[in-house]
Formats: C-alpha cells, sequence, structure tokens
C-alpha cells in the first residue's frame, strides 16, 4: 500500500525552482531511499513533505489525504516523524527529557510519555546516558538522541535526512543496523543519504534527484546502472577523438 | 538528582530565612525586604516566559502597569475590592499578552525583534494612559488608606510582607511544578529549537502563548501589590521601562531559566542599590547605573547568571 505518495510537487525560491514537479512514493513497510548530489533539491523535498515549507504546486498525500497544507506539529500527530540534516538537541533537557518532548505526542499521560521515551532510548542504545545534559553527548550519540526523539512520537513514517553525516564508519555500521531494525519493527522508512553503498544496501526502491528534477527511480540494482544516474555522480563521459 | 536535592535545599533555606526576617527587622529593613520580594515577583514572571520558554520580553512594564490600574481603578471607582481587582487585572494582562504574542508570532518575530515589539507595547501603554482623561490621565491614583483586609490595606507591614512572600512562593512553586510536567519540559525544548519541537508534535504557538498569559499574570498580581503597597500609581512610574529592566535583571544575575535564580537576584540587587542610595546620597539614578555596569559584567563573564552557572557545573558543563 502507498502510505506515502508526492504528486508533482514544486517549490519555489528567490526565482528558482528548487524542486520541480517531482513525484515519488513510498510504500508501507519498506525503506525507500532518495539521492542525488548536493544542491539537487533533496532537503527542499523533505521540508516540504514534513510540513516545514509550503508547496508552490502539486499534492502530498498521506494514506490518501492531502497532507501538504498541514503544520509539521499536525503532520507528527498523524504519524509523520523527522530527523534534522544537523542535529537539534534540546542541549540544557537532560537526554530521557528531550525523548519525552517526543513521547508526549501521542502519550495521554506523563508516565506514558516516558515508557515511550525509555523504548525509545533503549531501542537507539542511549539509555545508559537519560539522565545526561543533551549538550555533553558527542556527534554520533545527537544522532542517536535526534532518532529516538522522532521514534517516541510513535511515528508510521521516519523521514531521515542524512542520519550518517558525521558518523565514524563504526557508527554508521551501528546506524545502518539500528535503521533496519527500525523498518523490522513496522516503520516505514524514507531517507536521503550520500553515502552510496549505505543506501543502495538498506533501501528496497530509490530516488534518484538532480537539479531538482527527479531523473530516476528503481530497485538499487537498477538505479545503480542507469547511465543518467552514474553522469550525475561521476560527471558526463569524456569523448575521445 | 544531585541538583533537584541542592535546589530544593536552597529553596527551603531561603524561606526560612524569609520568614523570620520581619521579626528580626526595624521598619526600614522591612521595606527593604518588600522591595526584594516585589523584585523577586517580577523576576520569576519574566523567568517563566523568557528564561524557560525563551521569549525575551522588555516590556514586562505592560503587565504590571495594567495589574496596577485595573485594582487601583475598579477600587476608586467602582468600590471593587482590590483582591478581585487583582485577579481582574491578572485576566486583563494575561489577555494583552496573548494580543502582543499572537500578533508578533503571526509575524514571525523573534528574539530581538520580539523583545522591541514589547517594549512598544509598554510605552504605547503608557503613553495611552498618560493622555486619557477616563484612565486617570497623567495624575494617576492615589488610594486613600484604610485598614481591612477587603480593602488590601495593612496598618502592619508585616502582613503585607507575608502576603507577597505568598505570592512569590505562589509563582515559585507553580514553575517547580511545571518544569516536571510537559508544558514545562516543552517549553524548554521550544526555546533550544522550535523547529524540532514543532516537528515532534509540540504545539508551539499555544505553548509559547501560554507562557507569556501566565507571566504576565504573575506581572499584573506584582502591580497590584505595588499599588496597594505604595498607595499611589501614575503611567511613569507603572509602566516605565526601569519595571520592565527590574523584572530581567535578577534573572541575568541569578540566572535565567532557573528556579532560584531570579530570587537569589533579587536578594543581591535590592541590598545593593539600598547601599549604593546611601552612599551615592542625592544622586538620582545611580541604580540605572548599577544595573547596567551588573549586567554587563555579567552578559561579558557570567552569562547564565550565579544560581545557573552552579547548575550548570553540577550537570557536567565545563563552561
Amino acid at each position: 500500500m502507498d502510505l506515502l505518495r508526492v504528486q508533482d510537487v514544486s517549490k519555489s525560491g528567490q526565482g528558482n525552482l528548487a524542486v520541480s514537479h517531482v513525484s515519488l512514493t513510498v510504500k508501507e513497510g519498506k525503506i525507500t531511499g532518495l539521492i542525488g548530489a548536493n544542491g539537487a533539491g533533496k532537503t527542499t523535498l523533505f521540508n516540504c513533505i514534513s510540513g516545514y515549507y509550503h508547496v508552490t504546486s502539486g499534492r502530498v498525500l498521506y494514506r490518501g489525504q492531502e497532507v501538504q497544507h498541514k503544520t509539521a506539529e499536525k503532520l507528527c500527530h498523524m504519524g509523520i516523524a523527522r530527523t534534522f540534516q544537523i542535529a537539534k538537541p534540546f542541549g540544557m533537557l537532560s537526554v530521557l527529557d528531550n525523548v519525552a518532548v517526543g513521547g508526549y505526542n501521542k502519550a495521554k499521560s506523563r508516565k506514558e510519555a516516558y515508557q515511550f521515551a525509555e523504548q525509545s532510548l533503549q531501542m537507539v542504545g542511549l539509555w545508559e546516558k537519560q539522565e545526561n545534559l543533551a549538550l555533553l553527548l558527542n556527534t554520533g550519540e545527537q544522532r542517536k538522541l535526534e532518532l529516538a526523539r522522532a521514534l517516541a512520537t510513535q511515528p508510521q513514517v521516519l523521514l531521515l535526512d542524512e542520519v550518517m553525516a558525521g558518523l565514524t564508519p563504526t557508527e554508521s555500521r551501528e546506524m545502518v543496523e539500528l535503521i533496519g531494525k527500525i523498518n523490522q519493527a513496522g516503520i516505514t522508512i524514507l531517507m536521503i543519504e550520500h553515502i552510496m553503498p549505505v543506501i543502495m544496501g538498506l533501501s528496497h526502491f530509490i530516488y534518484v534527484m538532480e537539479r531538482g528534477k527527479m531523473i530516476a527511480e528503481g530497485t538499487p540494482e537498477a538505479v545503480s546502472k542507469d547511465p543518467k544516474v552514474i553522469a550525475s555522480y561521476l560527471g558526463e563521459g569524456l569523448e575521445v577523438e | 538528582m544531585k541538583t533537584k536535592k541542592l535546589e530544593q535545599g536552597t529553596l527551603i533555606v531561603l524561606l526560612i530565612i524569609a520568614g523570620i526576617f520581619p521579626f528580626l527587622s526595624g521598619r526600614y529593613l522591612l521595606s527593604v525586604g518588600i522591595s526584594i520580594l516585589v523584585m523577586a515577583l517580577l523576576g520569576q514572571s519574566w523567568n517563566l516566559m523568557s528564561g524557560y520558554a525563551g521569549q525575551f520580553s522588555f516590556g514586562h512594564a505592560a503587565f504590571f502597569g495594567i495589574g496596577a490600574y485595573a485594582s487601583s481603578i475598579l477600587y476608586m471607582d467602582y468600590g471593587l475590592s482590590p483582591w478581585l481587582g487583582m485577579l481582574v487585572g491578572m485576566v486583563l494582562a494575561a489577555a494583552v499578552g496573548v494580543i502582543i504574542g499572537f500578533l508578533s508570532f503571526r509575524y514571525k518575530l523573534r528574539g530581538d525583534f520580539f523583545a522591541l515589539v514589547t517594549l512598544a507595547f509598554a510605552e504605547m501603554l503608557r503613553v495611552l494612559f498618560n493622555n486619557t482623561k477616563a484612565l486617570k490621565g497623567a495624575t494617576g491614583v492615589l488610594i486613600p488608606y484604610k485598614n481591612a483586609w477587603r480593602e488590601f490595606q495593612f496598618a502592619d507591614d508585616k502582613a503585607f510582607y507575608f502576603i507577597l512572600l505568598a505570592m512569590v512562593m505562589a509563582a515559585t512553586i507553580f514553575i517547580a511544578v511545571m518544569n516536571r510536567r510537559k508544558f514545562g519540559v516543552c517549553l524548554v525544548a521550544i526555546k533550544e529549537n522550535q523547529e524540532a519541537a514543532g516537528s515532534l508534535g509540540v504545539p508551539v504557538l499555544k505553548y509559547k502563548l501560554s507562557a507569556m498569559a501566565i507571566s504576565a499574570a504573575i506581572a499584573a498580581m506584582a502591580g497590584t501589590f505595588y499599588a496597594q503597597y505604595y498607595g499611589f500609581i501614575d503611567p511613569t512610574v507603572v509602566f516605565a521601562a526601569s519595571i520592565s529592566v527590574e523584572a530581567i535583571v535578577p534573572c541575568i544575575i541569578g540566572g535565567a531559566g532557573t528556579l532560584g535564580g531570579p530570587l537569589l537576584g533579587a536578594l543581591i540587587i535590592i541590598p545593593l542599590q539600598e547601599l549604593s542610595n546611601s552612599l551615592f546620597e542625592g544622586t538620582n539614578g545611580i541604580n540605572m547605573i548599577l544595573y547596567g555596569a551588573l549586567i554587563v559584567l555579567f552578559v561579558v563573564f557570567c552569562r547564565d547568571g550565579i544560581y545557573g552557572t552552579i547548575i550548570r557545573r553540577l550537570k557536567g558543563v565545563k563552561t
């Protein structure tokens, strides 16, 4: 079933079309990847889906319902959670309180919110640090915190914006495992990623953007062999006379 | 856990001292005690909206003045007990707070720009009251003295003192309880990062407006107390920028966004002010110079305030 559908979405800013007539579909229970070079419009598209930008034209459908004019808060209540490319921890709150903010999204009581928070922290492996202030965490831990917060909102679909950025190889491997685990727990994922092996290994289906347009889509194997994608990533082949 | 015990301990010690103080001091010291508590109450009000929720106000005089005028005009013109007038003032101030907040947040004003809007509203109210006959104009309101509970007037300043102490305690306990609930945790989240808070389903606008409304109501309470205790108000006194400054200073010195910060700040500043007033007798405005110097020093060298710095250290933050 299509959980999330982006239909012909455009977003213009300062005269440029940052995203131009883009469509994509996220199937329930799957991991969908979105790749593209810097400035291709991936994060802009993410912001349109998650309620931070108003789309200039087009529609975003969540479970068949139009949501392109809803705020981030409303979307979160409906089950769409996101992480940010640059982690945004609430520095002066403890790790546990950070995640509880997310937990309150669906919780009916304080106790339940903290239960959700505990589950999420256990899942990402930050439970031992629950009493620390968030600003004392390192980059890798901050990413996990970001993920735990989003998970605590009890989402149905999780939008991940470059969760691997700035991680060490070991941390990246842990993160890949974690994303797989989250998906197996039944949460649909749409992720932006730069690191090709990561996204090729994780995704069931991949979309490729270039300069605001969707240039390719398909399974990881198909996409990795697509000449347009190769050209976009490596540049066009040189013509030798 | 360690910090929580320390916070509770500090507050209990402060409360005991505050409870004994009136019985050991004469008329003058008691009036100093009342000044400390007025500042503490104003500070706690500012602390909720600006220290915890991060919406920097430079116009708390607006709410203070509304509180002072609401109870005074209702008492003088309609004979309403100032106790009830105080409640009316709190509701009015909360409403004005919501209006200021809604207009500002609707146009996405933040930080300095938001602070300027609050300043502008306070100044507008000062000019409005100064020039409107129906609001007593520039002459202000003189509240005649009648020693009676119903009139919120007492022959013994100790009664004033303990009523004010109860108000400060109520505000402090409110914030302490809030800190452990959804509202308090989410306010700090909004201060730290509004976008991230929104993406986690926090109703950002609603919470910011609520914080403003509650903060405004507390400041209005302080305003009514001021009118009843000093017996005279006019627009240049209660809507003065100096009142707004007095709400901010204790938080900057003590530590904004901490439970005990404003209390400690008021406890330091008022005695300093009294001291400087007696040292430099007849020099008007020395307190403002003092505020200015203290703020500069703290912003440069001790950004989190005294109490705030201690708390941060205890929680493991180095600088």
